[in-house]
């Protein structure tokens, strides 16, 4: 038996599938349509979660036994606000033009419903060596899909991955561009980053049968 | 053997196979299947799904040979302005109707293959029959898409309108959107050089750009957005001898549509007239806030603002959407109050996005999509109404 047990190896891949945060429990969806029209944010945005998400839940596991539980959200809320403005701030300081494109974004971070839920429902009642992993977990289930969702919105949308003209080039006509492809505007739109992440969700509870709703 | 009998056979050999929906909708939609009903007594109607769209499809066939005619005409026209002093005469020419062949019967086999293929794909895996909701939307769809339309364009859209639009939520009958809105609508946002402005709307006027032989063809909703001078008369928006969507502009024949449509019972009178009271209503708001000097002619409104109130009703793609899609029984009002509420908003919200979204001058299709998300709610508090009225009578006789 290695570093995991087998209890703490489901903390860290049951978010990634069957327990996902956005496709199963349906959280931080507006982030997840927000940012996700290039894949570099998405990218960004999943990594700054996964620190936010992981440290946040150590932070409060920790402290689980001495926060008054009638005043527990709000030092929910200053732990995750301190971790949301180290991130703003080391993305201002090493890349300053993508803290740009997520401007608010990063901040709102604050307020993406899968870090308060899960300190809410894992860190006030787990050790911290548990609460970590399923921070990462979570956070990892969450980028997973933002990032499936920022690579078909960019490539499709725009005909780039990470900036690079996959598809040729939209101005000089070349690659796909010279036999009249063209970019789908629409998938730049926010309302399509949703209908990407129900597509999503559609294909998940057609492999697992299980995951549907019963009516 | 003949080809019913071949099909008949091929369809009790694959009786309880997976792709036994595929050969029963093939075999249904080119004959009378000799299947009777068995058992208990059932009521005999002559309209059943299948006759009901092909009415609506019947209707719609004067706007889409109408719509092949103009291709052309409107092609010619751009390139020699003197054709259109005697509009009638240069009409119905076989070189025009040539290039209606060659540019508007692609269109409409796109749209009904791939259309048809994915619906056939949906019906085998889920195990239904195929459904006869997609013999109208592949009729619509390439009736009000601009004529050069890029073929991929278009079957990327049906694929998506569809699968999204409505096999999502269960196929024909379940959609809350209507189809062909959600294609037509899929296409504005994701290709809009393909969807405005003053080259999509005339054969071939995209390929001449930037060449000696440029010519345009501004839709007139765009001429007035942009406060210039509108070269038709009233005769010709009636009748439809101007630029637009390949079957829209035809203001005449789409009421003729809407004749077999209300005669036939399959279109809703209701919704369609109110649509028309409903744009008439917010086109003469407009006109008497411009005879009012509330704005003037520096605003970017004033041109569509300025049009008298009845003209608003035979340019644009209103009347086909009144008449053809808003009338759609799955995603529309079902109670009679509900529809003159649901076509009455439909008519005021498509004016008011036409005068207020001048960079997109037609907002028919988003004012209908908008009515769909909302029918259910209406009825919703029209049955409640009613409910609440009848309690209250029997309440008062109790008393």
């Amino acid at each position: 038996m290695g570093l995991l047990s087998k209890k703490d190896t489901l903390l860290l891949t049951d978010p990634l599938a069957d327990n996902n945060p956005i496709t199963i429990q349906v959280l931080g969806i507006c982030s997840a349509l927000a940012i996700t029209a290039e894949l570099k944010a998405s990218i960004v945005m999943a990594i700054s979660v996964m620190f936010v998400l992981g440290l946040g839940n150590v932070v409060i596991s920790l402290m689980r036994n001495i926060i008054p539980s009638k005043i527990r959200i709000i030092v929910q809320l200053i732990v995750v606000a301190t971790l949301v403005i180290i991130v703003d701030l080391v993305l201002k300081a090493f890349a300053y033009e993508l803290s740009k494109t997520l401007s608010v974004f990063v901040g709102l971070i604050i307020t993406n419903c899968i870090i308060m839920g899960r300190f809410e429902a894992f860190a006030l009642g787990n050790g911290p060596w548990r609460s970590f992993l399923d921070g990462i977990g979570n956070a990892v289930g969450y980028g997973v899909i933002l990032i499936a969702v920022g690579f078909f919105r960019e490539l499709l949308g725009s005909g780039t991955l990470l900036g690079f003209k996959v598809l040729g080039d939209p101005i000089e006509k070349t690659g796909l561009y010279a036999i009249g492809y063209e970019n789908n505007g629409f998938m730049l739109l926010s309302p399509m980053a949703l209908i990407v992440v129900g597509i999503i969700i559609w294909i998940q509870r057609t492999k697992n049968t299980a995951l549907i709703e019963e009516n | 053997m003949s080809l019913k009998q071949n099909l008949h056979n091929l369809k009790e050999k694959y009786k309880g196979t997976k792709m036994a929906p595929a050969f029963n909708a093939i075999h249904t939609f080119l004959y009378l299947p000799n299947e009777v009903t068995h058992g208990g007594t059932h009521v005999k109607a002559a309209d059943d799904l299948k006759r009901t769209m092909n009415i609506v499809i019947l209707a719609m066939v004067p706007c889409l040979l109408f719509g092949m005619f103009n291709a052309g005409y409107q092609h010619y026209a751009a390139i020699d302005s003197s054709l259109r002093a005697d509009v009638l005469a240069n009409f119905f020419t076989f070189d025009n109707f040539w290039i209606g062949i060659i540019k508007v019967l692609p269109l409409v086999i796109v749209s009904y293959g791939v259309g048809l293929i994915v619906e056939f794909i949906f019906a085998v895996i889920k195990g239904h029959e195929v459904e006869e909701g997609y013999l109208v939307t592949g009729m619509l769809v390439p009736l009000i898409v601009p004529i050069d339309t890029p073929l991929w364009m278009l079957a990327v859209a049906v694929i998506f309108g569809v699968v999204i639009g409505k096999e999502v939520f269960g196929g024909t009958g379940m959609n809350i959107l209507n189809p062909a809105l959600t294609i037509r609508a899929f296409l504005f946002f994701a290709y809009p050089t393909w969807m405005s402005g003053d080259k999509v709307w005339v054969y071939d006027a995209v390929n001449r750009t930037g060449t000696p032989d440029a010519i345009s063809g501004e839709t007139i909703l765009g001429s007035y957005a942009q406060n210039q001078e509108v070269v038709y008369s009233t005769f010709d928006k009636f009748m439809g001898f101007i630029p637009g969507s390949v079957g829209e502009t035809s203001t005449f024949l789409i009421l003729i549509g809407a004749a077999i449509l209300i005669f036939t019972k399959i279109g809703s009178w209701r919704i369609i007239l109110s649509a028309f009271v409903g744009a008439a209503v917010m086109g003469i708001i407009f006109n008497q806030v411009v005879a009012a000097d509330i704005i003037t002619e520096s605003s970017k409104f004033y041109g569509l603002m300025n049009t008298v109130w009845w003209e608003h009703l035979t340019i644009g793609g209103l009347a086909f959407g009144a008449v053809f899609m808003a009338t759609d029984p799955v995603t529309g009002s079902q109670t009679n109050k509900g529809k003159w509420i649901y076509g009455f908003l439909i008519g005021f919200i498509s004016i008011m996005i036409r005068v207020f979204n001048p960079a997109y001058p037609e907002g028919v299709f988003l004012a209908i999509l908008l009515m769909n998300v909302f029918a259910p709610t209406i009825d919703h508090y029209v049955v409640q109404g009613n409910v609440q009225k009848r309690l209250k009578r029997a309440k008062v006789k109790t008393a």
